[in-house]
């Protein structure tokens, strides 16, 4: 799989794809960043555009304003991003299941209209990035061929999921899954839940934000409607769903579907932020919700058990 | 020093006293059975030890600390381990696993938190099943996996929540085998049970709850003879009856 998509670049060179590709790979980590809190330590978030728009803020800001490299502003908006996830996490935290996720929601509404009454931050028209020389400094490069833009995003997937994975190997692994399971009984065996939670928490928004300051360098345009809206918040979400809640893969599906959707209905039915790509896309995770709630990983992985010659042991 | 103590402890629900000025002790190495009929307010005396639930007024003192009112992992870090009445296993984990996150409490490293787990898992007769998904197991490996999973967090006292209700016979004195066993290496155990038969030879001392309040105290022969116990399981005519 990770082969198929670091050869993909050499090979596609239609503009279309290679977009779509770029695309599919940043929301990947993005969603893969969310299924860390979402799928596995089960705090189902509607606010992961706040760390998204974090990154892409931080980032462009720092880069306009003092003219700081894009790789310094990720950098800095992973730290921010950290900050604001636990400053909105340890009292979110406190709420369960629906009241959580309502929660993040509000906390979403809120972020989101503090910035676009800010001045310094364009307001509600955003920040505009200026063209600078093409190079791996300024992470820029020239739009004709994506292929450095994919091979960054497709870097950004493998570090995230890396970490993601990490967390997951020991202690912190098996403490967030059990908060998952039951949040009483974990507690009842000694795991601090909330210290845990937020510990999930700070990996998403890190890892969230990185994936919001490369959109922002990638686009060159940071539009809050875009990198701080709910329905980019719910976009994450169903990446994550349809792909797998609590796999490592399902994201990367998710990202590759929703991308394919969105930028098709956007070029054929020529209307931007209609939001039909996510009406779509809503059915679909509703049929996956009927007939396979492990999400499109869940139906590869039947499949595959269908399939003996091809038989391997399947990871979980 | 008492390993448990407590003291005058009352728990109140609005207008509701659950539980009504109990005075408790336990020392190192006791089996202790706390026994009552539905409603006595059993399971709230548990929930106040372990942490889950602050009482209203009294004093809980485990090794000399006041745990009244501490959250329920902080009661788990200082060595009181529980179970609860309705099965509560981790679903989507193995077996193994389950009782993972109990050991991680006191071994952080994977490696001797998965060593720690097998022999635990090994002690309660689960030891073939590690590898196995945990939602698939049978009522009574479901019951000696939560005592694993309480045992991987290296209590000194274990609180038994009707662990061997919904058993069979056989089943029944194994688990008791087993509870003994515990005790021998030196555990304190609390038990809150339904069947007499397991808390009777069990436990060196028994107490009766009712309505929230204690109104017996005294080993197995005593309690079973005291006329306000019979009354409050069997009601006032049948001690009538037999005064």
């Amino acid at each position: 799989m990770g082969l198929l998509l670091f050869v993909y670049p050499f090979v596609v060179k239609d503009a279309f794809w290679q977009n779509v590709a770029v695309l599919a790979l940043v929301s990947a980590s993005a969603a893969a960043a969310w299924n860390l809190l979402g799928g596995i330590t089960g705090q189902v978030s509607f606010g992961h555009s706040i760390f998204y728009g974090t990154g892409a803020y931080t980032t462009g800001y720092l880069l306009v304003r003092y003219g700081l490299s894009p790789w310094v502003g990720m950098a800095a908006g992973c730290l921010v991003a950290v900050a604001l996830g636990i400053v909105i996490g340890f009292p979110v935290f406190r709420l369960r299941s629906h009241y959580f996720s309502i929660a993040t929601i509000a906390m979403q509404q809120v972020i989101f209209i503090i910035v676009v009454n800010n001045k310094a931050l364009g307001a509600a028209t955003g920040i505009e990035l200026p063209l600078r020389e093409a190079s791996l400094a300024n992470l820029q490069f020239s739009t004709r061929d994506l292929l450095p833009y994919h091979l960054i995003a497709l870097a950004l997937l493998g570090v995230s999921s890396l970490a993601i994975w990490l967390f997951m190997q020991g202690k912190a692994g098996a403490y967030v899954k059990a908060i998952r399971d039951d949040e009483d009984v974990a507690r009842a065996m000694g795991v601090p839940v909330r210290r845990y939670k937020l510990y999930a928490l700070a990996l998403s928004a890190a890892i969230t934000s990185l994936a919001g300051s490369y959109y922002g360098m990638y686009s060159l345009f940071i539009d809050p409607n875009v990198v701080l809206s709910l329905n980019l918040s719910i976009a994450i979400v169903l990446v994550g769903v349809l792909g797998g809640a609590g796999s490592l893969w399902g994201p990367l599906v998710g990202a590759w579907v929703l991308q394919v959707i969105q930028e098709e209905t956007r070029v054929r039915l020529s209307g931007a932020g209609n939001a039909l790509d996510l009406v779509i896309y809503g059915l679909l995770v509703m049929l996956i919700a009927v007939v396979e709630p492990a999400g499109l990983i869940g139906i590869g992985r039947r499949l595959a058990r269908r399939l003996p010659v091809r038989r391997r042991a399947v990871q979980r | 020093m008492s390993l448990l103590e407590l003291d005058g402890v009352t728990r109140r629900f609005g207008g509701l006293v659950a539980v009504n000025d109990v005075d408790l002790v336990l020392e190192e190495g006791d089996v202790v059975g706390l026994i009552g009929p539905n409603g006595a307010g059993k399971t709230t005396l548990f929930a106040l030890i372990a942490g889950s639930l602050p009482p209203s007024s009294g004093s809980i003192a485990f090794r000399g600390a006041q745990v009244g009112g501490w959250s329920a992992d902080r009661a788990a870090r200082a060595g009181i381990g529980r179970t609860f009445q309705i099965m509560r296993i981790f679903k989507s984990m193995t077996v193994l696993e389950n009782v993972m996150v109990g050991s991680y409490l006191r071994e952080t490293r994977p490696a001797r938190a998965r060593d720690l787990a097998e022999q635990v898992l090994e002690t309660v007769g689960l030891g073939e099943l590690a590898g196995q998904a945990a939602a698939n197991l049978t009522v009574a490996s479901k019951k000696r996996l939560e005592l694993a999973r309480a045992l991987a967090t290296q209590p000194r006292l274990l609180l038994l929540d009707e662990v061997m209700s919904g058993l069979t016979p056989v089943e029944t004195s194994e688990a008791v085998e087993l509870v003994r066993k515990l005790n021998q290496s030196g555990l304190a155990v609390l038990l809150v049970e339904h069947v007499m038969e397991v808390v009777m030879p069990l436990s060196q001392r028994v107490v009766v709850l009712d309505h929230g309040v204690k109104i017996a105290e005294g080993t197995p022969a005593e309690v079973s003879r005291d006329s306000a116990v019979i009354e409050a399981y069997l009601g006032d005519q049948h001690a009538a009856a037999g005064g």
